[in-house]
């Protein structure tokens, strides 16, 4: 095998002329950035704990260091760059796309179950009443974050003092200065914030929390004024070992049931939640919840209707002008061409702005003037927003099957169809038996790429419509035009409703799936592949 | 040429006009129809944007109330900096063209020029990754830059720069395939000759390859630069500030907010934005045309 790759080598590769140094500048140059990015990464990684992607960038860096400066593995300098990119972007993604689909992330489950338990904790408190207050000076360290300089006294024993901020809970400290009223005024470290500088921050020190100690349900300091510290506990009390949470208040018990959000035995649950595993739940959810499965139906029908009936309309307007204008006894051709291919050059996102405004119902142009006053509701109305949809992409698209059967039709030897037009076939016969045969072979697997593309045509929808009109009985955010990918967009970023990832990139699986299909019968037909081999 | 044009015309004019009509005649009428339709929007938003102080209603009179004020009040909207929007596109824009026409004929390269086991499988698998758009990960895109974002907030949500990495991880896909087929018709003699006089393969790439694609490289990062100027999708959920947004997403505020008052200042937007892309596409046409045949996908 070895033998065998050698015996192919390109004169390039035989050759493995040595660098020169300009060469050996740059690429000193160009490694040395990577690798301090790369460095300074890792520290930043290790500092967030994240031991696992750290160890990638390390694994990426060190390859990528390896392939460049030794000499030879000419392939891997060349394909690397793109590669990386290709690797993190297209792939990486839509694989995380799919472990995202088997979990619950989302506005409510979108960080860890120790984020989760720490934004619960703070989310309610109340006052411990017979707890001491402390004696407080405010603190800045070198990077002006906020501290709490606490003294704790009482007439029979000594003060006790302690410093601690939002991150770090309480810590005794043995080196202070009292001011006159025996509260420790600095430590040495720290700076003290002038009453001007206080003012200028009492927000965020009006909102600080300073825990006791480091337990997650640990009580904490708040200051009202600057000068005093109470102490708070949390409405919630967590037990590590059962992993339970008990409301304070009433006593009521909240369990982990592995949903990603503590829930009572009542279904009562504490938000936030946390990201978490649930396996097929986004599927069965799709599935079984009739506001779902409704929208995902005819949302899935008009989203092949779409595609089916953009590719058809646009093909049939192309090919019947392509056929008129195929006629050397026309003149101004050059003309006409230039002219109809405008649609195609102004820009797909603007055609849609521009549609908006002609299909206005109170205003448009549409209604107003081509049909002298109409009311018709272009984009508020199930069937007619369908109807706009449509009628727009052939606007947009019928210029580039124009121009793509043109070229088929042009490039049909003559004496075919003079051949047949001398057995005595119609004009109509010599176009569904010679021509159109003829042209499909060159035109079928163009027709499945534009399927494809309008399949996911993500602007004409969107960018008309916004998926609209609006379904207000169905549990996501899903209008009757929407198609599957302007769906997961809707899912995933609307604001308003919350967003839901986890279900978003189900549905992102299911169009991988239909794409996967279609291209897999689309590469049987075309011959790419034997080009290929 | 002009020769025979001009005796089909006099034939032309020999012919009686109905008979004429039935057989050439109707075709130019059906196709004023259809540039008709294919023109008329374009008017409709060049008129609109010369309509001063117009509204949508007082613009479906055509080129009513002339003047420019509609773009000069495009420019001075401190909520919706249209000059950034449109300086961004283009940034963006260039860079990730540039940048994945760059990454793209480094692989066309290797692929083209070198023997590696896996070459065919790599081949293969660019055709077949650039079958799924990248928008299927749009999900996984949007919580890896927030990752990114943490380590270097200059790559992360919100920044033009991770955009542009973004478009730039889908660069290896169907121009690596074009551009491939273009470097294979490069003589390899080329090569054989320039190493004997002591090239490396660095210099070979950039001296020889390069030099000899440039206008086929210069076409396919025009046209990459046309699809990348009209993303909306990944712009959107990127880009959150207006000062960092696209023309794609700025201009989508127009619409979504009082779009019939606010027509004309849009419709000035509109024309401005559309310009260097029909430029462009008209002096690119007969490339595209030949790309198109090639099977290149749009619309």
């Amino acid at each position: 095998m070895k033998r065998n790759l050698k015996k192919e080598r390109s004169p390039i590769e035989r050759a493995d002329n040595a660098p020169t140094l300009s060469t050996w500048i740059v690429k000193i140059l160009l490694l040395g950035i990577l690798d301090a990015l790369a460095l300074f990464s890792v520290f930043v990684l290790l500092q967030a704990g994240d031991y696992i992607l750290m160890a990638v960038v390390i694994a990426v860096t060190l390859a990528l260091n390896w392939i460049y400066l030794r000499r030879g593995s000419l392939p891997a300098k060349y394909l690397a760059p793109g590669l990386v990119f290709m690797a993190i972007f297209q792939i990486f993604v839509v694989i995380y796309s799919g472990y995202v689909a088997f979990t619950n992330y989302g506005t409510s489950h979108n960080s860890t179950k120790e984020d989760a338990l720490h934004a619960m904790m703070l989310n309610g408190q109340t006052r411990v009443p017979e707890a001491p207050v402390y004696g407080l000076s405010v603190l800045v360290d070198e990077e002006e974050t906020l501290h709490f300089l606490a003294t704790l006294s009482d007439e029979t024993t000594d003060a006790r003092v302690f410093v601690g901020s939002e991150d770090e809970p309480l810590a005794e400290v043995f080196e202070y200065e009292l001011n006159t009223r025996g509260i420790a005024n600095s430590t040495p470290g720290y700076q003290t914030l002038s009453f001007a500088e206080l003012v200028q921050r009492q927000d965020e020190l009006l909102a600080m929390k300073v825990f006791l100690t480091d337990e997650i349900d640990s009580n904490f300091l708040m200051t009202p004024d600057g000068s005093q510290a109470v102490v708070f506990q949390p409405r919630l009390e967590y037990d590590a070992e059962r992993d339970t949470i008990t409301r304070i208040s009433d006593g009521k018990v909240f369990f982990d049931v592995g949903e990603g959000i503590f829930t009572a035995a009542d279904g009562e649950v504490i938000r936030p939640g946390w990201r978490e595993f649930v396996g097929f739940d986004n599927f069965i959810r799709a599935i079984t919840n009739e506001g779902i499965r409704q929208p995902l139906f005819y949302v899935l029908t008009w989203n092949f209707a779409f595609a089916i009936l953009s590719v058809l309309s646009t093909f049939i307007v192309g090919l019947a002008l392509a056929l008129m204008l195929n006629d050397p006894k026309i003149r101004g051709q050059k003309f006409y061409r230039a002219a109809m291919i405008l649609p195609y050059a102004f820009p797909a996102f603007l055609s849609a702005f521009v549609f908006q405004a002609l299909y206005n119902q109170e205003y448009g142009w549409i209604n107003n003037i081509l049909l002298g006053g109409a009311d018709i509701p272009w984009l508020n109305d199930i069937w007619w927003s369908k109807l706009a949809i449509l009628l727009l992409n052939l606007w947009l698209g019928f210029p580039y099957m124009f121009l793509i059967t043109t070229g088929a039709l042009q490039s049909i030897p003559e004496e075919l169809t003079e051949s047949a037009k001398i057995d005595g076939a119609s004009a109509w016969q010599v176009l569904m038996q010679v021509k159109l045969p003829m042209l499909m072979v060159t035109v079928a697997p163009l027709l499945i790429a534009s399927f494809a593309f309008n399949f996911n045509n993500f602007a004409v929808i969107y960018l008309l419509t916004r998926g609209g009109p609006t379904d207000f009985d169905a549990e996501i955010p899903v209008g009757y035009t929407d198609i599957l990918l302007s769906m997961v967009y809707k899912i995933a970023f609307s604001t308003g409703e919350g967003r839901d990832f986890g279900l978003a990139s189900a549905f992102s699986i299911l169009i991988f799936f239909i794409i996967a299909t279609v291209s897999y019968f689309s590469f049987r037909r075309t011959k790419t592949l034997e080009d290929v081999n | 040429m002009t020769g025979k044009t001009e005796i089909r015309n006099i034939n032309q004019r020999k012919v009686p006009f109905r008979i004429w009509f039935k057989r050439v005649g109707w075709k130019h009428l059906v196709t004023w129809g259809v540039i008709a339709y294919a023109v008329f929007p374009l008017l409709y938003v060049f008129s609109g944007s010369l309509n001063v102080g117009g509204t949508l209603t007082g613009s479906n009179a055509l080129f009513q109330n002339l003047g420019i004020q509609n773009y000069i009040d495009l420019f001075n909207d401190p909520y919706r900096p249209f000059a950034y929007w449109f300086r961004n596109t283009v940034v963006i824009s260039i860079a990730a063209s540039v940048g994945s026409v760059f990454l793209s004929a480094l692989a066309a390269y290797a692929f083209s020029r070198l023997r590696f086991a896996g070459r065919r499988a790599g081949l293969l698998t660019l055709i077949l990754v650039q079958m799924f758009p990248q928008l299927l990960g749009l999900v996984a895109i949007y919580a890896l830059l927030v990752v990114i974002g943490d380590i270097f907030p200059i790559l992360g949500i919100g920044s033009m720069l991770g955009l542009i990495m973004v478009y730039m991880g889908g660069a290896l896909g169907v121009n690596t395939y074009l551009m491939y087929g273009f470097f294979n018709t490069i003589p390899k003699e080329l090569d054989e000759a320039a190493t004997i006089d002591g090239a490396g393969h660095a210099q070979i790439f950039f001296g020889i390859i390069l030099r000899l694609s440039a206008p086929i490289l210069a076409v396919i990062a025009l046209l990459s630069f046309i699809a990348t100027s009209s993303d909306f999708v990944l712009a959107s959920i990127i880009l959150t500030q207006p000062e960092t947004q696209t023309l794609a997403v700025g201009l989508y505020q127009y619409v979504s907010d009082k779009f019939s008052q606010n027509w004309t200042v849009f419709a000035a937007g509109a024309v401005l934005a559309a310009i260097p892309v029909i430029v462009l596409f008209v002096f690119l046409q007969r490339f595209i045309v030949s790309g198109l045949t090639g099977g290149a996908v749009k619309g």
